[in-house]
């Protein structure tokens, strides 16, 4: 991604390693943050997320290298969402950090607060707002867009998992087309599951407002996810970074599943990885190993129906053309350039 | 937990953490680290753990991965040559882009240990007990080493002016220049081993009395011709292939070839002549096989080398008849619907200054044959489990017993043997350790090995292969030799990528610390598989609970 951060680039080598969380042969300086054993661990053991939760290891990826950057001199806004929910069900919680609760459509707005009385006591500590796709896509939506057009020193990170899960699997503003969730459920030949829209990519909107960064981040590309949120904390400003999280639950994969489908709707193009700096497209990732959409919809019980009609097949073809688009859109298959971490 | 009276509403108890709720319960599966055995190891003759010592060179640590080596083999320069690694053809690697090359890592390693002076260790106390070995190829060599390694004192009887066996005789050394083996054999003999030159064993129960030694180990190897018969009017020009390459170490004057020569044999032995031949002036090195090149026994890479050097195959061709004036007679054959050849009747002629008989050797039993019990099947001898033959206190192993005739075969026999021995010298019986279940590729996650071709060792240019027997295949430097080491997937161990540690999104797998790997929190572990899953190397299962 960007030259001068990222500890990826700086680690150039071709043995066993490259792409795991850490490597023995590697200087401590220039591993993950994830691979430290003095990590923050953001979110302790015993947190009620859900086995495999993809969510619980997107927001710990992210807020631990946050407060690497930051020396712990951080806070954040949660919007109500499964994050929340299975963080703090009171008196107990997993949080290592201090956090303040908002509504599920406040948080941005509740960030922006929280950077306000910073500044005003004179303080450097830096603000962290986060939600759900739900909280973020959709009920926040309105705070969210003030908060970046008034270009607020806040870094929002939004954990996409498709549709709002804590309440029971219902449709979001972010559900792909043909997905089956407890609102859009595939009923007969003709009804696919979710409709197929005009679509609301919310990392695009974002760099409508002109932010100073914008970058969208897999959990399965953990340095890839670190360096981002670094570069994010490096700069001030309304900054968004949207992190794909898969939801076992949710989507009825297999909770081992996670991080290998958090790849593969990378690998396939669907969900392409990209850095925006004032509007403008700065850095992509290009596919290392690409594959057919169907290697990712095929785990996930969520898509099974598109299998097993005419219907399915054309929303099956529909969701590989948005793939062969962003492929084009971001030239995710351009030659030569080597890919690391 | 404590109810403040002075509390909010709404606020009835202390903030407590969430470490209080043990989320292990919830668990169906455990995730359990586990060793594997990587199939280059399994697969390797001489039993060496070759991922440890790569493991151990890939961190520049090259004075302790030579070391790891010479646990289990003492040879390593000839290894890194001769040997045709099986390991390569096992690695998971070449599932990815290909495989490791072991050998030239191996090689590196032994040049390095030359180059710096590195010794074997060597135990100062000893056993008092002694052990004659009979032959000094690579199982003799093998089993003084790690006989002498486990602190007793060994003497070898060699009936040759020189030490090396095979290494000598069966290897070219345009394949293994013979500094190497001098220098790996004078290793062994500096750790203690002594060694008697043109020493001839005769009668093995003798030799054990006179010399008061405890055991014997034989390992004399199988250097008699086998013969085919050949009408011939002009039988000075045909000689044994072994005769010839024995020739090319001891003799004085190196035999006479002439220009055109004739091989018949398709295995190793035949291209090691052929391209003998070539290297001594002849024009026309032709090998004569009855078969394909499909079938035939030689090494894929020595045939292409030997054609490349100029080297002619006449396939499915025998030889009838060598007549006056080196007139060689041959006879084409076809294959049947079995894929055997038979006769066609069609004849051919071709000329030649020398025929080589290239078909296979055999073991020269006589000097055994008078020992009470010992078992010969097939001019080979038998052994047990422990390389014993049926007589007490006399083992024996390499070309001699039963097996596949090779370098690395022999080395492990020795090993092995020495073991063995080892054991019975004080009234116990060796086991082998037993295997660990193969990390085959099947059990790797091979998206976190990023791809990195194999290093090309350098060939010798061709001209100069066809005139001297300077080594054809060059040696990696320290830069290679790392990347190569590199390239090793550690299949089946931990190599501490921290993957785990990593993606388990409930913080339940601690990290030890460099070189202590990981353990399970299993308070905390909901078993949802993910380290397993994402693990590179194949080092975690998945263990269903008892519940």
């Amino acid at each position: 991604m960007t030259k001068e951060l990222t500890a990826e680039q700086k680690v150039k080598f071709y043995q066993k390693g490259t792409f795991t969380v850490g490597n023995r042969l590697v200087d401590a300086d220039n591993r993950s943050v994830q691979a430290s054993m003095e990590r923050s661990n953001a979110i302790t053991s015993g947190h009620r997320a859900c086995q495999g939760c993809g969510e619980a290891l997107g927001a710990r990826y992210a807020l631990d290298t946050a407060m690497r950057v930051t020396g712990g001199q951080m806070i954040a806004a949660n919007a109500t969402g499964c994050l929340e929910v299975f963080t703090t069900p009171y008196p107990e919680t997993s949080w290592q950090m201090p956090w303040l609760h908002s509504l599920f459509g406040n948080a941005p707005a509740v960030a922006s607060g929280m950077q306000a009385a910073m500044k005003a006591k004179g303080k450097k500590t830096r603000i962290v707002a986060q939600g759900g796709d739900g909280g973020t896509v959709d009920i926040g939506f309105g705070c969210l867009s003030g908060m970046f057009e008034r270009n607020d020193d806040v870094l929002y990170i939004c954990y996409d998992n498709e549709a709002y899960m804590n309440t029971g699997v219902q449709r979001s503003g972010a559900t792909p087309g043909g997905a089956r969730t407890a609102t859009t459920m595939p009923v007969g030949e003709a009804y696919p599951g979710n409709v197929f829209g005009t679509g609301k990519n919310l990392p695009r909107i974002a760099m409508a407002h002109n932010i100073p960064y914008v970058a969208t981040a897999s959990v399965a590309y953990l340095q890839d996810l670190e360096a981002k949120v670094e570069k994010a904390m490096s700069l001030e400003g309304a900054r968004y970074i949207h992190v794909y999280v898969p939801c076992p639950l949710g989507w009825g994969c297999a909770s081992n599943a996670t991080i290998n489908l958090a790849r593969l709707v990378v690998e396939t193009g669907f969900f392409p990885l990209f850095e925006a700096e004032h509007g403008k497209v700065t850095a992509t990732r290009p596919i290392r190993q690409r594959v057919p959409i169907e290697e990712y919809l095929k785990p996930q019980r969520r898509f099974a129906h598109l299998f097993k009609t005419d219907a399915g097949a054309e929303a099956i073809r529909k969701l590989q053309a948005m793939c062969d688009h962003n492929i084009a859109e971001y030239d995710l298959l351009r030659e030569g350039e080597e890919t690391l971490a | 937990m404590t109810l403040p009276t002075t509390a909010p509403f709404a606020i009835t108890v202390d903030v407590g953490t969430s470490l209080d709720n043990h989320t292990g319960t919830w668990r169906t599966e455990r995730p359990v680290y586990l060793d594997r055995l990587p199939p280059c190891n399994n697969a390797c003759p001489a039993g060496e753990n070759i991922q440890a010592w790569l493991a151990l060179a890939e961190e520049g640590n090259y004075e302790a991965a030579w070391q790891e080596i010479m646990v289990n083999n003492p040879l390593p320069g000839i290894m890194g040559r001769a040997c045709y690694h099986p390991c390569e053809d096992a690695c998971n690697r070449k599932d990815i882009d290909s495989a490791v090359s072991i050998h030239a890592v191996e090689r590196f390693l032994d040049d390095e240990s030359r180059k710096q002076g590195w010794l074997p260790r060597v135990p100062s106390d000893l056993s008092g007990k002694k052990i004659l070995v009979v032959g000094s190829g690579p199982s003799g060599l093998s089993a003084a080493y790690h006989l002498r390694r486990l602190g007793h004192a060994v003497t070898i009887y060699e009936a040759g002016p020189v030490a090396g066996g095979m290494m000598r005789f069966g290897i070219p050394a345009y394949r293994l220049p013979r500094d190497v083996v001098e220098e790996n054999i004078k290793r062994i003999a500096d750790m203690g081993v002594e060694i008697v030159l043109n020493r001839k064993v005769e009668d093995i129960a003798a030799e054990k009395a006179e010399g008061g030694f405890d055991a014997v180990f034989l390992a004399i190897g199988a250097h008699l011709a086998n013969r085919a018969y050949i009408p011939s009017a002009d039988a000075g020009r045909i000689l044994d292939a072994v005769g010839v390459l024995h020739d090319m170490e001891t003799e004085e004057s190196k035999p006479m070839l002439g220009r055109r020569v004739v091989v018949y044999g398709g295995g190793n032995t035949a291209v090691d002549v052929a391209r003998t031949a070539k290297r001594m002036g002849a024009q026309e090195a032709i090998i004569v096989y009855r078969r394909t090149r499909d079938q035939m026994p030689a090494h894929d890479f020595e045939m292409d080398e030997a054609i490349e050097e100029g080297v002619i195959v006449n396939w499915l061709t025998t030889i009838k008849e060598v007549g006056d004036g080196g007139k060689v007679m041959v006879e084409r054959m076809e294959l049947d619907a079995d894929g055997k050849p038979q006769p066609t009747g069609e004849m051919d002629e071709l000329e030649a200054d020398t025929v080589v008989m290239a078909l296979g050797q055999n073991v020269d039993t006589s000097f055994v044959e008078k020992l009470d019990g010992v078992e010969i099947k097939d001019k080979t001898i038998q052994v047990d489990t422990q390389f014993m033959t049926g007589h007490p206190g006399v083992f024996a192993g390499g070309d001699m017993v039963p097996s596949e005739r090779t370098v690395t075969v022999a080395v492990g026999h020795g090993k092995h043997a020495a073991r063995a021995i080892h054991a019975w010298l004080q009234s116990e019986t060796y086991q082998r350790a037993e295997k660990h279940e193969i990390a085959d590729f099947e059990k790797l996650n091979p998206w976190y090995y990023a791809n990195a071709p194999e290093t090309v060792q350098e060939q010798l240019d061709i001209a100069r292969r066809q005139a001297t027997f300077g080594e054809v295949l060059g040696g990696l430097d320290e830069t290679n030799a790392l990347y190569e080491a590199r390239r090793c997937l550690s299949c089946g161990n931990c190599f501490e990528c921290d993957n785990c540690y990593g993606v388990c999104p409930d913080n339940a797998v601690i990290k030890l610390g460099p070189g202590n790997r990981f353990k399970f929190d299993y308070d905390f572990c909901k078993g949802c598989g993910i380290c397993a899953a994402e693990c590179p190397c194949g080092a975690i299962e998945m263990v269903p609970e008892e519940i």
